[in-house]
């Protein structure tokens, strides 16, 4: 049952091995663009949702960096070692099996992602924009979040048939999700359809439930919220594991 | 209950409607060096995988050490070992953490896997390169590696496809004594290659694969004394036109090949006689072998 934690660990050993890279990679970017935009464009605007404009973005940027370092690992890193390394190939001559892989590797992403996700709010209460310690109920959210895209973004790798695949979803799916999803400015301002499409995906979802534990409120409708993010996380693993089984049984 | 390490009957695969395996029974007694033998194609790595249980057949069964697989090819797998045809160790990490790494896979603990090492190292012949990196290593290093990998658990059946292709003379035989020393230790191997001479070598008994069906099985000896005549001339050279039709006299069985004439019998006097002093042709007298054997029953025509 617990199989799967050994992939865990050889992807936690090479992490620890290229630590400074990886962490830069996943953490610098975010962070120039929370205090880039947060104060760049903050001091144009007076305040939203009745705080400052680096608070609001604040959460939404936990949520998207959380998003973008799962969507990464699972599947661009995930690929490299299915595909390239031929990786999973060795570790099916063990004792797992498909499935065992594919948990590992979605639990391991969603670490990953945690980990981004968690730093950020470091930050963020460390410049003083956690307005509580409710806001630490924003690192369970952070785990679910990874665990949903590394659920879709493995199911995009166990599809894959080469690298190009990625940039499809990455620009017609991430991309726009990321503008609608209520990141950078409240998506209520949306056009009705393009907010009920928002209200499908899991950003938005993450987004209504980061930014209220930031601001040291509980979040409304929460129960709604995590459901819809543990339905793409296990919907996704399903997926992942169904189209895997029919890639490696080839 | 059976002793056999492996056994597969009217095994069948096909991929998109081609048929790869056609009913292939195979039966690897313990402590065995089994070869597997075919041109590409045959089904050799098909079999392999169905016998360790990655794919499902569509027909037939196998029992891994005892398990039906793939049912239970996960107890099974736990005292399997496996050498694929093209390495895949672990780039990011250095000798010794590859194979603390795929310890683990096998539920084994990080102090049981840490005390073999050093004996694993030894027998692969990279005693003091614990702490090398993956891309530092020679293509028999990693060779050697991946075997080393391969008996992590200990294993009671070693798979290896392929073992030494692309590997130079002096590491070639240092995997041949590994292995010699492995079934001596009592375990059984499974062996593809393309390397008769190594099949010869190394294999009490050998299974000739060829369109997905089996279509010889015997000792590289046994093999040898039923399908070919003791003694091989190949003989080339500007005159050998002519002299076809003397050879056909002379040997009970001639084929032609390009510019070669392979004439088989069980006296080669008659030949040689004829052949001394002659400047136009140039020959050269061997036992024959299993490679004889292979290229008399799957022919001479090329597989891709």
């Amino acid at each position: 049952m617990l199989r799967f934690v050994s992939v865990w660990r050889r992807n936690f050993l090479v992490w620890r091995k290229l630590f400074v890279a990886s962490v830069l990679g996943n953490l610098a970017d975010p962070l120039i663009m929370l205090f880039g935009l947060g104060y760049g464009l903050g001091a144009l605007l007076p305040s939203v949702e009745g705080m400052s404009y680096i608070a609001f973005f604040a959460a939404g940027s936990l949520c998207s960096a959380t998003m973008y370092t799962a969507s990464f690992e699972s599947m661009f890193s995930a690929f490299s070692r299915m595909h390239g390394q031929k990786t999973w190939d060795a570790i099916l001559y063990a004792p797992l099996v498909i499935d065992d892989v594919v948990a590992g590797e979605i639990v391991w992403a969603a670490s990953k992602a945690w980990l981004t996700g968690s730093t950020i709010l470091a930050v963020i209460a460390l410049f003083g924009f956690a307005a509580s310690p409710l806001a630490l109920l924003a690192l369970p959210v952070a785990f679910l979040v990874g665990l949903a895209f590394s659920s879709v973004g493995l199911v995009m790798t166990v599809l894959a048939r080469g690298w190009d695949f990625f940039s499809f979803y990455m620009t017609l799916v991430l991309t726009p999700m990321i503008m609608i999803s209520g990141v950078f400015f409240p998506a209520e301002r949306l056009p009705g359809p393009v907010l009920a499409a928002a209200k499908l995906l899991p950003l938005w979802h993450g987004v209504e439930l980061a930014r209220p534990l930031v601001a040291g409120r509980l979040p409304a409708h929460a129960l709604l919220h995590l459901g819809v993010l543990v339905i793409y996380a296990l919907a996704g693993c399903a997926a992942a594991m169904v189209f895997a089984r029919r890639r490696f049984s080839e | 209950m059976n002793d056999a390490a492996l056994e597969a009957t009217g095994l069948r695969k096909s991929y998109g409607g081609a048929e790869v395996l056609r009913g292939v029974d195979l039966s690897v007694p313990r402590g065995e060096c089994f070869g597997l033998l075919g041109p590409n194609g045959a089904g050799k790595t098909t079999t392999l995988r169905l016998c360790l249980g990655l794919i499902a057949p569509q027909g037939g069964e196998a029992r891994l050490l005892g398990h039906p697989v793939p049912r239970e090819a996960r107890v099974a797998r736990e005292r399997v070992g496996v050498v694929p045809q093209f390495d895949n160790l672990d780039p990011d990490f250095t000798v010794a953490e590859n194979l603390v790494v795929y310890g683990r896979y096998f539920g084994l603990g990080e102090a049981a896997i840490e005390t073999r090492i050093p004996r694993l190292l030894e027998f692969a012949g990279l005693a003091g390169r614990a702490g090398a990196k993956i891309t530092a290593l020679s293509g028999g290093m990693k060779r050697r590696l991946t075997l080393a990998r391969a008996l992590v658990n200990d294993p009671e059946l070693l798979f290896m496809d392929e073992p030494t292709t692309g590997l130079d003379p002096q590491a070639r035989h240092l995997i041949w004594e590994r292995l010699r020393q492995l079934t001596q230790e009592g375990r059984t191997i499974v062996l593809t290659t393309h390397a008769m001479e190594e099949a010869e070598r190394l294999c009490a008994r050998v299974l000739i694969l060829d369109g997905g069906r089996v279509i010889a099985l015997g000792s590289p000896r046994e093999l040898i004394a039923a399908h070919i005549e003791p003694q091989v001339l190949e003989v080339h050279g500007a005159g050998l036109e002519a002299w076809l039709a003397t050879a056909r006299t002379l040997a009970p069985r001639v084929e032609h090949a390009g510019e070669t004439a392979f004439c088989y019998a069980a006296d080669a006097a008659p030949l040689l006689a004829d052949l001394a002093g002659r400047s136009d042709l140039v020959y050269l007298h061997r036992p024959a072998n299993l490679e004889d054997v292979f290229l008399k029953l799957t022919g001479r025509d090329l597989r891709d």
